[in-house]
């Protein structure tokens, strides 16, 4: 899905817990999310926790938009 | 006697099905689930000695801590060639049989081999790695899924003469392998014969298949300063719909999508959204779905200015079981939709 909506032009990142497979698939723009039932929040830690790990990977999405890069990317997080 | 070992996940394990995926790996003396038919196809010239088990979630997450924990496990141990799956069209436990063969084979220099769907993901990722049996999409399959790997390994480890990937029924590792012609038949005769063939629009292989490379162009990259002006988007495979699946999406192999209007909402409540995907637990997206779909910090960014808005709609299907041509197909409808709409600016999650 990712390559189709890249191939009309848009520029899309994709937020994953298996990378190399979203690599193997062909994303160009990747980051890594926390794990598969919940990507983004581990239920296990405070709201608040959960959403600060939210706001940071979003926002290294949303940095990832703005990067040019010349091949596939995965970019770091750092909570 | 030669001695084999299995790898298998937490569902074919016995262990438990999405709510176990998170199992840590162990191993077992002997003969779990699919050990038993492998046990069986391989006959009294081998023993399947232990079967490994890990969940799907620790070998996807904690990739690192399970491919050392499972080496641990391993040293010492006598084996002559290292089994994995088969997988189907799991993507997750292919990925993992991937990983854990090519460990495997790495620290122990054993044959490794495992099974998987061509439209499991694993295939592309590990076939130069290892012997990827032809495997059907299902367990339904195991069966004839695990006779073909133990008839291969029969085969490997008598050292008889092997044939190429398309005849033994494992994915091509990319190697070229010199084979001489029975009658012998030289290159060019050979390549004339290509050519009548072409020309007479008959089908004809080529000696050198170059597998297509399936990269997109990377999209430009979008200014800061218009991301501030603009509206993102966000699509998901990870099933989040409103409660009562209005559009009926497929909770498995999806051949539908929803899109739901945002416009009016700061954050996924409990309740109003779920997920309908059946390929992980869903504990946690049903208390929170924005730990897919991430309203809530994506309207925190609105409110700093960093991005023009929210796309007044997102887009939802199901990744699982899903084959790769549907998902594309459904990657290509929701792009049409949001380049009809200016949409530039897209953030996509899986799970």
């Amino acid at each position: 899905m990712t390559k189709e909506i890249e191939k009309a032009g848009i520029t899309i990142v994709q937020m994953a817990n298996l990378i190399p497979v979203a690599k193997t698939v062909g994303s160009n723009r990747m980051v890594p999310t926390i794990s598969i039932p919940y990507p983004l929040g581990d239920p296990s830690s405070p709201k608040e926790v959960q959403f600060k790990l939210r706001y940071h990977r979003v926002g290294v999405a949303l940095d990832a938009l703005t990067t040019d890069i010349k091949e596939q990317t995965v970019f770091k997080v750092k909570i | 006697m030669k001695k084999a070992i299995l790898y298998i996940n937490q569902f074919f394990g016995q262990i438990g099905g999405e709510e176990m995926a998170d199992h840590a790996p162990e191993i077992r003396e002997g003969l779990v689930g699919p050990a038993m038919e492998l046990q069986k196809q391989l006959g009294d010239e081998y023993q399947v000695t232990h079967t490994i088990i890990c969940g799907d979630n620790f070998m996807g997450s904690r990739q690192e801590e399970a491919i050392k924990t499972i080496l641990g496990f391993l040293e010492g141990k006598e084996f002559d060639i290292f089994f994995a799956g088969p997988a189907f069209r799991a993507g997750r436990y292919g990925s993992a049989c991937g990983n854990i063969c090519k460990a495997v084979k790495e620290k122990f220099n054993v044959p490794v081999i495992t099974s998987m769907n061509e439209e499991n993901p694993g295939v592309e990722m590990f076939k130069k790695d290892m012997y990827i049996f032809k495997g059907g999409a299902s367990a339904a399959s195991m069966r004839k899924d695990v006779a073909a790997m133990a008839k291969f390994a029969i085969k490997l480890m008598n050292g008889e003469e092997l044939l190429s990937a398309e005849e033994e029924g494992y994915f091509g590792r990319g190697i070229r392998k010199q084979v001489y012609l029975n009658p012998p038949v030289n290159a060019a005769d050979r390549v004339i014969n290509m050519l009548l063939k072409k020309i007479r629009g008959e089908k004809f292989q080529s000696e050198l298949p170059i597998p297509p490379s399936d990269l997109v162009p990377i999209a430009p990259a979008i200014s800061p300063d218009e991301l501030s002006k603009i509206k993102v988007a966000m699509v998901t495979s990870g099933g989040i719909v409103p409660v009562g699946n209005p559009d009926r999406i497929q909770s498995a192999s999806a051949t539908k999508w929803g899109k739901y209007d945002i416009s009016e909402l700061d954050d996924l409540v409990e309740g109003e959204y779920m997920t309908i995907h059946a390929g992980f637990d869903p504990a946690a997206a049903n208390a929170d779905p924005d730990v897919i779909v991430p309203l809530d910090a994506l309207r925190a960014y609105e409110k700093e200015g960093k991005i023009g808005g929210v796309y007044k709609y997102f887009y939802a299907t199901v990744g699982t079981g899903t084959t790769q041509a549907e998902a594309a197909r459904m990657g290509r409808e929701i792009a049409a939709e949001l380049v009809a709409d200016g949409v530039k600016a897209v953030i996509l999650t899986s799970t």
